[in-house]
C-alpha cells in the first residue's frame, strides 16, 4: 500500500556530475541524473554504455571518481556500500548472487534480519520466519522456501534475489537485468511482480529486454558511452533517432 | 679490527646470505607468480637439498670437490622429481585453490620434515667444502668457498633470466603466469608448465641449499629460516616479480646479516616479520609486483 | 533466547555430551584424567578457532599468538606480581582479547591468502617477541607456575578432581556459547560473510566489522584456554605460542568438522590420542598430523561431524549446528 509517511521527498535520488574512470577509460562521463520518488524508471543503452557502473556508483560498490550521489535529501556520496543499504538502497545483481548452502528462506531472513536489528538486539527468529516466508510468497516462492538456494533453477534463483530485496524493505530497488534467463512465463509474472513492488519502493530497472521496459518503465533514461543520450516516456525514446542510430549502429 | 672493515666483513658474511637467499626465493616467487599458490614447505625442499647433499657427498668419499660437484646435480635433480610427485597427487587435484594448497604445503611440510628426522636423525651434520682456502684480503683473510657461493649464485640468477626472457619454455611460463586462460588458448599446456615450475622452484631451494651447506651444517629443522626469510623477501619484492625478489634479498640478506653482526638477530627478525605484515596490508604488490587484481 | 536452547534433538546431544564429559572423571584412570582436562581445554582453544575459520571462513595462521597472550598473560602476572587464580586468568583473557582487536583491526584489511600470512607474520614476531624478552619469559626452557598462584578461590587447581572440574566449566562456557552463535541470527551472519561476502555487505552488513567480531570471540576463547592451560597445568613455554600451536587448532577443526559446534572436541580428542599413540614409537610424531592435514584437505575438507551433518540433510542441521 501507501508508502511508510514520512517526508517523500519528491527526489528520491540524484547525481551531479557522476563520472568514473578506469585507468583510460571513461565509464561513467558527468551524469546528472533525477529519479522522482515512486517512479519506475529504466535505464537502457547498448554494451558497455556504463549502465551497470552507474548503478555501481549509485548503490556505493565502487567510488566516483567525481561527481555526487544524493539520496533522499542527503549526500551519501562518501557513505560506504552497506551503509546505502541501511539507508533503503537495495540491489540486485546481474550475476545472481545469493548464498547457495542456505535454504531460500534464510537467504531472505538474512535480508530482513539486518534492517530490523537495532544495535546487537534482533529480531525473534519467529517474525524473520514470518517475515521471509510473506516475501517468498510474494515472489511465489512460497513452497521453495526450505530447499537450499543453490539447487533452486536459473529463474527461482532471480525470484529469490528479489525476495531478499523485498526483504530490505527498500525505498529504492535497484533491479540489474533481472530477466535475464528467464522463460516468457517468468517473465510475464516478474512484470506483474515489479508493478506491485513499486507501490511500495522507488524501482530502478536496467533491462535489455524491450518488452519489459515499454511494459513496466514510466520513463526511461538511454546511457550511451557513459553519457545521458536521452531521456523521456517510452513513446518518445522508442521514437527518438539519437537512440536508434545508437542501438543500431553501436 | 677498525670499524671499516669490520663492516666489510660484515657485508660479505651479507652478501653470501643475500646470495642463497636469492636463488631460494627465486624459487618461491616463481611458484607464485606462475601458480599463484604459496608452498609453504618450500624451506623443507631446501632442507632436503642439503641433506641430500650431505648423503651423496659422504656415499663419494674420493674428493669433496667431486663430491660436492655430484650433489650439486643430483641433490636438485631428486628434490624436483619429488616436488613434481607431490604437484601431481596433491595440488592438481586441489585444483590449486589457494587455501587449501597452503594447508596442503603445510601437511608437506610436516611430512618431509619429519621423515628426515626419522632417517637422517636430530643431528647437524658438515659437508666439505670442494675447497677450502682463504682469500688474503689487506685486512683480514676470507674463505674463497664463500666468495665462490656469490659469484655461483649470481651466475645461477643470470641463467634462470636468461632461461625466462630468451627461451620458449621461459616464454610459456610468463604467457601461464600472464594469463592462464589465454595461455591454454594458444595450446600452452598449461597443467604440464605448472608441474615444470613447481618442481623447478624446488630445485631452486635446493640448489642454493647446496651452495650453502658447507659453510652451514646439513640439520633436518634448517628449512624453518630460509622459508621466513624467502616469505619476507617474496612479499616485500613483490609477489610474481622477478627483479623484486632478486632485489628485496640483496636488501634484507645485506641487512639481516649487518643487523644481526651490530644488534640482536631476534629483534631485526620481529622487524622483518611486522614489515612483511604491514606490506601485505598498505601496499600489497611490494616494490615491483603488480596491483591485485 | 528460548529459540536458541529450544527443547530439540541438538540440544539434547550437546547436553548429552557435556554430561558424559563431567560423569567421564570418576570412571578414568589417572593417566586419562588429566588427558581429558588438557582435551577439555584445547577444545575451547579450537572451538574459538571455529567460530573464526568454520562460521566465518577466516582461515588465520596466527592463532598460536592468542593462546600464547593468555597464557604468558596469566602466567606472568602469578609469577612477577603474585597474583593468584582468579586474577591471573582474566589478567591472560584481557591480553588476549586487546591482542586480538589490534591484530584483527591491521589484519582484516587483508584477505585470502594475504590473511594467512599477515596472521602468520603476527604470530611469528610474538613468538619472537617472547624470547626478545627472554629475561622474564625464560624463552624456551619457560618456567613453572608458582604452586601457590595455582588456586580458584580456595581451591586448589593441582588437585586432579579440582582442575578436571575447572577444565570441564571452561569447557562448558565454550561450547555453549559456540552453540548459542552458530544457532543465533549472529551464526548466520558470519556464515553469510563465509558463503558470500559481497552479497552481505549489499544487505547492509559491515563486513569488516563482522569479521572483526568474529575474530575478537575467537581470541578471547583461545585466550581463555591459553590463561587456563597455564593455571592448570603449571607450565608456560615459549613452545605454546609457536607455529605448531596455529597449525593444531586447523587441524583439529578441519578434523572433527568445520563449522560444526562438536567438531573441534571430536578433532581435539582424534588428534591427541592419534599423536599419543604415535609417540610412544617414535619421534617423528608430527609427521601423523602432517599426514593427516594432506588427507583431510584432500578427501575430507568438511571432517568427520561435517560429513555427518550433510549427509543427514535437514535433520543434520538441527542435531549439529
Amino acid at each position: 500500500m501507501a508508502a511508510v509517511e514520512e517526508e517523500a521527498a519528491p527526489l528520491l535520488l540524484e547525481t551531479r556530475g557522476l563520472t568514473r574512470h578506469f585507468g583510460g577509460l571513461t565509464a561513467v562521463d558527468d551524469v546528472d541524473f533525477q529519479l522522482p520518488t515512486g517512479e519506475i524508471r529504466a535505464i537502457i543503452g547498448p554494451n558497455g554504455a556504463g549502465k551497470t557502473t552507474f548503478v555501481s556508483l549509485l548503490s556505493g560498490r565502487i567510488r566516483p571518481s567525481a561527481g555526487r550521489v544524493t539520496f533522499a535529501g542527503q549526500d551519501v556520496s562518501r557513505l560506504k556500500a552497506h551503509q546505502r543499504v541501511a539507508r533503503g538502497i537495495a540491489y540486485t545483481f546481474q550475476i545472481t548472487s545469493i548464498f547457495k548452502a542456505m535454504s531460500a528462506r534464510e537467504n531472505v531472513m538474512l535480508a530482513a534480519q539486518r534492517r530490523l536489528t537495532k544495535g546487537l538486539i534482533g529480531p525473534p527468529e519467529a517474525e524473520l520466519r514470518a517475515l521471509a516466508d510473506e516475501a517468498l510468497a510474494r515472489v511465489g516462492l512460497a513452497e521453495r522456501a526450505e530447499e537450499a538456494a543453490g539447487n533452486l533453477s536459473y529463474g527461482h534463483q532471480r525470484l529469490l534475489e528479489v525476495a531478499m530485496g523485498l526483504g530490505l524493505a527498500p525505498r529504492l530497488l535497484i533491479l540489474d537485468e533481472p530477466t535475464q534467463g528467464l522463460s516468457d512465463e517468468e517473465i510475464a509474472a516478474f512484470i506483474d511482480l515489479v508493478r506491485e513492488i513499486a507501490q511500495e519502493s522507488t524501482v530502478l530497472l536496467i533491462e535489455h529486454n524491450m518488452h519489459v521496459v515499454m511494459g513496466l518503465a514510466e520513463r526511461i533514461t538511454v546511457l550511451d558511452r557513459g553519457r545521458v543520450l536521452a531521456e523521456g516516456a517510452p513513446e518518445e525514446i522508442r521514437a527518438d533517432d539519437a537512440v536508434q542510430r545508437a542501438y543500431l549502429g553501436g | 679490527m677498525d670499524f671499516g672493515p669490520y663492516f666489510l666483513l660484515a657485508s660479505l658474511e651479507g652478501a653470501v646470505g643475500a646470495a642463497v637467499l636469492a636463488v631460494t626465493a627465486l624459487g618461491l616467487s616463481l611458484v607464485f607468480g606462475v601458480m599463484r599458490i604459496v608452498n609453504v614447505a618450500h624451506g623443507e625442499f631446501f632442507m632436503l637439498g642439503a641433506v641430500i647433499a650431505w648423503w651423496v657427498a659422504s656415499l663419494i668419499g674420493i674428493h669433496p670437490a667431486i663430491g660436492f660437484l655430484a650433489a650439486l646435480i643430483v641433490s636438485p635433480l631428486i628434490v624436483g622429481a619429488l616436488a613434481a610427485v607431490a604437484e601431481r597427487t596433491v595440488l592438481t587435484r586441489l585444483n590449486y585453490d589457494p587455501e587449501a594448497t597452503i594447508v596442503a604445503t603445510i601437511g608437506m611440510l610436516y611430512v618431509i620434515q619429519q621423515a628426515v628426522l626419522m632417517t637422517y636423525g636430530p643431528d647437524a651434520r658438515p659437508v666439505q667444502p670442494p675447497f677450502d682456502f682463504r682469500i688474503q684480503l689487506p685486512w683480514f683473510g676470507y674463505s674463497a668457498y664463500k666468495l665462490f657461493v656469490i659469484a655461483a649464485a649470481c651466475l645461477l640468477l643470470l641463467g634462470v633470466w636468461w632461461g625466462l626472457t630468451r627461451t620458449r619454455i621461459g616464454l610459456m611460463m610468463r604467457a601461464t603466469q600472464f594469463d592462464r586462460e589465454t595461455a591454454r588458448a594458444f595450446a600452452i599446456p598449461v597443467d604440464k608448465v605448472y608441474g615444470g615450475v613447481f618442481a623447478f622452484g624446488a630445485m631452486l631451494a635446493a640448489l642454493g641449499a647446496v651452495l650453502v651447506v658447507p659453510v652451514q651444517q646439513a640439520h633436518y629443522l634448517m628449512g624453518h629460516d630460509p622459508l621466513l626469510l624467502s616469505f619476507i623477501v617474496v612479499i616485500i619484492g613483490g609477489l610474481g616479480s622477478l627483479r623484486g625478489t632478486v632485489l628485496a634479498a640483496v636488501i634484507i640478506g645485506m641487512s639481516d646479516g649487518v643487523i644481526s653482526v651490530f644488534f640482536s638477530p631476534t629483534l631485526a627478525k620481529i622487524i622483518a616479520t611486522l614489515v612483511v605484515a604491514f606490506v601485505l596490508v598498505w601496499r600489497p604488490q611490494g616494490l615491483f609486483g603488480e596491483r591485485p587484481a | 533466547m528460548r529459540e536458541i536452547f529450544r527443547p530439540d534433538g541438538g540440544t539434547a546431544l550437546h547436553l548429552g555430551v557435556l554430561i558424559v564429559l563431567f560423569a567421564l572423571q570418576f570412571a578414568l584412570s589417572d593417566y586419562h584424567h588429566i588427558n581429558i582436562a588438557r582435551i577439555m581445554v584445547l577444545a575451547c582453544f579450537a572451538m574459538g578457532y571455529n567460530i573464526a575459520f568454520g562460521y566465518t571462513g577466516l582461515l588465520s595462521l596466527g592463532h598460536a599468538m592468542f593462546f600464547g597472550a593468555g597464557l604468558y598473560g596469566a602466567g606472568l602476572a602469578a609469577q612477577f606480581a603474585a597474583v593468584s587464580g582468579p586474577g591471573a586468568f582474566v589478567i591472560g583473557l584481557a591480553a588476549a582479547v586487546a591482542l586480538t582487536v589490534l591484530a584483527g583491526a591491521v589484519a582484516l584489511r587483508t584477505a585470502g591468502v594475504s590473511f594467512m600470512i599477515v596472521t602468520l607474520m603476527f604470530a611469528q614476531a610474538a613468538y619472537l617477541t617472547i624470547y626478545y624478552f627472554g629475561e622474564f619469559t625464560r624463552g624456551d626452557e619457560g618456567f613453572v607456575y608458582p604452586d601457590a598462584m595455582r588456586t580458584l578461590f580456595g581451591l586448589e587447581l593441582i588437585e586432579p578432581t579440582v582442575r578436571y572440574t575447572v577444565a570441564f566449566g571452561l569447557f562448558a562456557i565454550c561450547l555453549i556459547a559456540s552453540f548459542a552463535v552458530a544457532r543465533s541470527g549472529l551464526g548466520r551472519i558470519f556464515v553469510a560473510v563465509r558463503e558470500n561476502e559481497d552479497r552481505a555487505r549489499m544487505l547492509g552488513y559491515d563486513v569488516y566489522r563482522m569479521k572483526l567480531l568474529a575474530l575478537t570471540i575467537s581470541g578471547a576463547m583461545a585466550g581463555a584456554a591459553g590463561a587456563a592451560y597455564g593455571l592448570l597445568f603449571g607450565y608456560v613455554g615459549a613452545s605454546f605460542a609457536n607455529i605448531e600451536y596455529s597449525i593444531y587448532p586447523l587441524l583439529w577443526v578441519l578434523m572433527g568438522g568445520a563449522g560444526v559446534v562438536l567438531g573441534p572436541l571430536l578433532g581435539t580428542l582424534a588428534m591427541f590420542y592419534l599423536v599419543d599413540v604415535t609417540s610412544g614409537f617414535t619421534t617423528a610424531y608430527l609427521l601423523v598430523v602432517g599426514a593427516a592435514l594432506i588427507a583431510l584437505i584432500l578427501f575430507f575438507p568438511k571432517g568427520v561431524l561435517g560429513t555427518v551433518r550433510e549427509k543427514l540433510g535437514a535433520r543434520g542441521a538441527r542435531w549439529l549446528p
